[in-house]
């Protein structure tokens, strides 16, 4: 969709109920038009026809007029009880989560979406779906309210700590479509973004294999990837410059004073406590912010990283 | 409506032009007669310098985050900074500006003299509202220097209580400004009941006075749950007593209902006071007896009674059940129906009027325009699925902005060049008035237009940069603001200018029936020589004709629409039409 959009203004309707939200917006936009230039044409015309020529006089006892009020209250009335009507009904069918949906657990962290499927991969800010199968997200949060949204899909849920919240869609199209975060949620709110790659169903298993292990790929290769998939990127650079967090060139076999006056050789061990215990030894200079990877990442994959960063020179 | 005295009517004659003489500006002398003022008039003035402040203090907020966001890149500011930002200006417009504005400023000025009183019911009330409103200006000043507050005007939790900011200062400078505009809902309830003229009957009353009344109504009832939230929050951050916190049991979205309990009707403290505003200026400036009275009258009472139960609206997406989230969508579209009757009944008021077309008229136009825009772009948001989609984008920014800024904030420039010359006794230039109004209706619509398209393209609001495909747009917007405020800056000149060399300002300039155009320009204080009493309803340009000195002339051919009203026979020694006389008399 990023590709797309970039010279295209219209939204794909990539989900099953999205046409008829669009539908809906097409309806109240004619009707607000049709509306709005009767109201200003007649404004206009009254202005012009019975603009002041000369000294004021007395004009019109014209005071009231039950019928037009009548009218003019009657016509909006049933116009925006057809629209609650619709506008309700197309909820029903975003709200009502059909029995044979694939579930998958959506968690917001500042400033990232980890979301896990049922059979135990997860990724970050990444969320391939198979085409054409309704699909159930379990929201929820580990630190502040965040909001989950697909614009291609018409649709978003806020993910509220210590509880759950749900959303359901079924995607009729493939390709890649943007993952907002809409609910302000602090200093990287706007860098909460992720994508939705809707697949075939044969891709998407192809997919859940080399989520899961790597595939044929050698470990620095899937550390590389594991970088930007596992949203590393978003606070470490492997290219020496700043970032929320200390940057991933060099870092291997240095020696880091830490926030509590110790020094540390950053060594394998180091590098997997980071991942797993992040602020139990913080580098000086830097904020206790990273969020726990512990459950997020595979052995296979603290290993694959590991051999990533003593790459990074 | 004007005030007959009737000792009066014979001894004044031809007072004409007011000459500069003892007015409330110039009478008592000195700064401390001001400082400790219970003059409604100089309290509102006051209040107006004030609320101007705050509104400069917004106003460069949104150019620099506009500038911001002209390209995806960071250019001037970094997000930590762009988040207070947008906080500040929420913030300030929202609690400094933008609730107090038209009611406390215009309105305290013009009300008592609206309905022929010495002052509001409460003067010492009335002054001390303004001095906690620069207590509680205080506190979010402070906080802006002791390293802002980066939440958002909301204050969502759990993110306001775990922010670094100074989020304690703000709140509680919130919470104080509170008070202050429940003191002056109280005393303008009380001033309505109590303080009208004689002869001054509920359904003479100018429509101004209920769109304040009902305003004042949502003031006093939905201000003390904001105090009580805003200080759990306070009590939240500083002991973490825990009801919004979920890691101790708390409720986040709890606090999201308490605030949109109130902040919900809050928005209606903010647009009744314009519409308020709409129906005296679309009434003088058509010299038209204004169409359908009762409904616009009580359509402000009926938008501030459902605004109490459409909270909901605001957290379609927060969590809570379907059926409370139809609920809500149905009693929101309820909100939709007095808004519409009201547009109607200014646009056929028009209708066979004398219409001139000065800066009021072009501000109630332009608020026509954008109010309706703004009114029908609620419509996709009250509609849940649709809302599902546009909830916390670019859409429902551009929304709220065309509701408080192209209706509240047009109608409030409307009403104070439609008060100006009665504030200060001297009349604004006409030429500059049309220029910087029709540059501030082109810049608000090139900055808030594109950001419905942006809305509906999936755009988030409080996004410091965005992806690409959303540039053009914000390019777009971020002109907008520059026009909007070239004519901001015209307005400031040509005002202050008109200060010191602007024409001297007759009675009623605007040729208004109003009782506030029966005495001179400035009044003096405590309003009118004697107490005035009503002739007339407030829109009877089909009778009475008032000039620009306050010569009254009868209409000898009206049809008498209130020939059942004694009160007016007996006072005017008229019996029936038939015994009219074609007279001109000056009054007060």
């Amino acid at each position: 969709m990023n590709q797309n959009s970039a010279t295209n203004m219209t939204l794909p309707q990539a989900s099953r109920f999205a046409s008829d939200v669009d539908s809906l917006v097409a309806f109240i936009t004619w009707g607000s038009v049709i509306l709005f230039v009767l109201i200003t044409m007649i404004s206009l015309y009254f202005l012009w026809k019975y603009r002041r020529i000369g000294a004021p006089t007395f004009t019109s006892p014209i005071s009231h007029n039950n019928q037009l009020e009548i009218t003019w209250t009657l016509i909006p009335t049933v116009l925006v009880f057809i629209i609650f009507f619709w506008g309700f009904k197309s909820y029903l069918d975003m709200r009502v989560i059909p029995a044979n949906s694939m579930e998958l657990k959506v968690t917001g962290k500042k400033w990232f979406w980890a979301i896990d499927y049922p059979n135990g991969t997860n990724s970050v800010n990444e969320m391939v779906l198979p085409v054409n199968k309704p699909v159930k997200l379990l929201l929820s949060s580990s630190d502040v309210i965040h909001s989950f949204y697909i614009p291609a899909f018409r649709t978003k849920m806020d993910a509220v700590p210590n509880r759950y919240t749900t959303m359901s869609f079924e995607p009729t199209m493939t390709g890649t479509f943007d993952i907002f975060c809409a609910e302000y949620c602090g200093k990287s709110h706007s860098g909460m973004i992720g994508k939705a790659r809707v697949v075939t169903e044969s891709e998407y298993a192809k997919w859940l294999e080399e989520a899961e292990s790597g595939g044929k790929m050698s470990p620095v290769e899937f550390g590389a990837k594991l970088y930007t998939s596992k949203a590393c990127a978003t606070c470490h650079s492997n290219d020496g410059t700043a970032n929320t967090g200390p940057t991933w060139k060099g870092i291997y076999g240095a020696k880091h004073k830490m926030a509590d006056g110790s020094e540390v050789v950053v060594d394998e061990n180091y590098l997997r406590q980071s991942m797993l215990e992040p602020n139990a030894k913080v580098v000086a200079g830097y904020q206790p912010v990273m969020p726990t990877y512990q459950g997020v990442l595979k052995e296979k994959q603290i290993d694959a990283l590991i051999a990533y960063i003593k790459t990074l020179k | 409506m004007a005030a007959l005295m009737e000792t009066g009517v014979k001894g004044s004659t031809h007072t004409a032009t007011a000459s500069r003489t003892r007015n409330f500006l110039n009478s008592p002398k000195g700064i401390m007669s001001w400082i400790w003022t219970v003059d409604h008039k100089r309290i509102g003035v006051m209040y107006l310098f004030a609320v101007m402040f705050a509104f400069f203090l917004g106003g460069v907020f949104a150019l620099l985050l506009r500038f911001e966001l002209i390209r995806p890149t960071q250019d001037i500011v970094g997000p930590d900074m762009y988040n207070q930002l947008f906080t500040l200006h929420g913030a300030v417009m929202v609690f400094l500006f933008i609730i107090p504005a038209i009611p406390a400023s215009l309105g305290n000025f013009v009300l008592p003299l609206m309905i022929g009183a010495k002052d509001v019911a409460f003067p010492r009330l009335n002054l001390m509202s303004f001095y906690i409103y620069v207590i509680g200006a205080c506190f979010a000043v402070y906080s802006l220097v002791t390293g802002g507050v980066d939440t958002g005007w909301t204050f969502y939790t759990p993110y306001s209580v775990e922010t670094q900011t100074s989020v304690i200062a703000m709140t509680l400078g919130a919470f104080i400004l509170g008070f202050s505009s429940i003191f002056t809902g109280l005393n303008f309830i009380v001033t309505i009941h109590k303080l009208r003229a004689p002869g001054m009957t509920w359904f003479k009353m100018p429509l101004f006075v209920w769109g304040m009344y009902a305003t004042s109504i949502i003031q006093v009832m939905a201000t003390p749950v904001l105090g009580i939230t805003l200080l759990l929050l306070i009590l939240e951050r500083a002991f973490g007593i825990g009801i919004f916190d979920p890691a101790m049991g708390g409720d986040p979205v709890l606090y999201q209902h308490f605030f949109w309990f109130y902040s919900h009707p809050a928005v209606y403290i903010m647009i009744l006071p314009g519409m308020a505003i709409i129906s005296e200026l679309i009434a003088t400036f058509s010299h038209k007896k204004i169409f359908g009275y009762v409904p616009i009258a009580f359509s402000s009472i009926a938008i501030a009674l459902v605004s109490f139960i459409v909270w909901g609206h605001h957290m379609y997406t927060s969590g809570q059940s379907e059926l409370a989230a139809t609920v809500f969508s149905f009693l929101t579209f309820l909100v939709g129906i007095p808004s519409g009757v009201k547009v109607f009944n200014w646009v056929v008021t028009m209708y066979k009027g004398s219409l001139t077309f000065q800066a009021p008229m072009l501000y109630a136009h332009a608020f026509l325009c954008l109010f309706t825009i703004g009114g029908l772009t609620g419509i996709y948001l009250g509609a849940i699925s649709v809302d599902l989609h546009l909830h916390d984008t670019y859409f429902v920014v551009a929304h709220f902005h065309y509701v408080m800024m192209g209706g509240t904030v047009i109608a409030f420039l409307g009403g104070l060049h439609y008060w100006w010359p009665k504030i200060w006794g001297r009349m604004y230039d006409e030429f500059w008035a049309l220029v910087s109004a029709a540059l501030i209706f082109v810049g608000f619509n090139v900055t808030f237009f594109p950001q419905f398209i942006m809305g509906l393209q999936g755009m988030p609001r409080r996004y410091y940069t965005y992806l690409e495909q959303y540039q053009s747009t914000h390019l777009l917007s971020t002109v907008g603001t520059w026009i909007l405020g070239l004519g901001f800056i015209i307005m400031a000149i040509y005002l202050i200018r008109s200060l010191y060399v602007g024409k001297p300002a007759p009675k009623n300039p605007w040729f208004g029936l109003t009782l506030e155009w029966t005495t001179q320009s400035p009044p003096i204080t405590e309003n009118f020589t004697q107490t005035p009493k009503m002739l007339w309803h407030a829109y009877d340009y089909d009778r009475v004709l008032m000039d620009e000195n306050g010569m009254v002339t009868f209409n000898p051919n009206a049809e008498d629409e209130h020939a059942h009203d004694g009160r007016a026979k007996h006072t005017n020694g008229r019996n029936g039409k038939s015994h009219i006389e074609e007279t001109t008399r000056s009054f007060n």
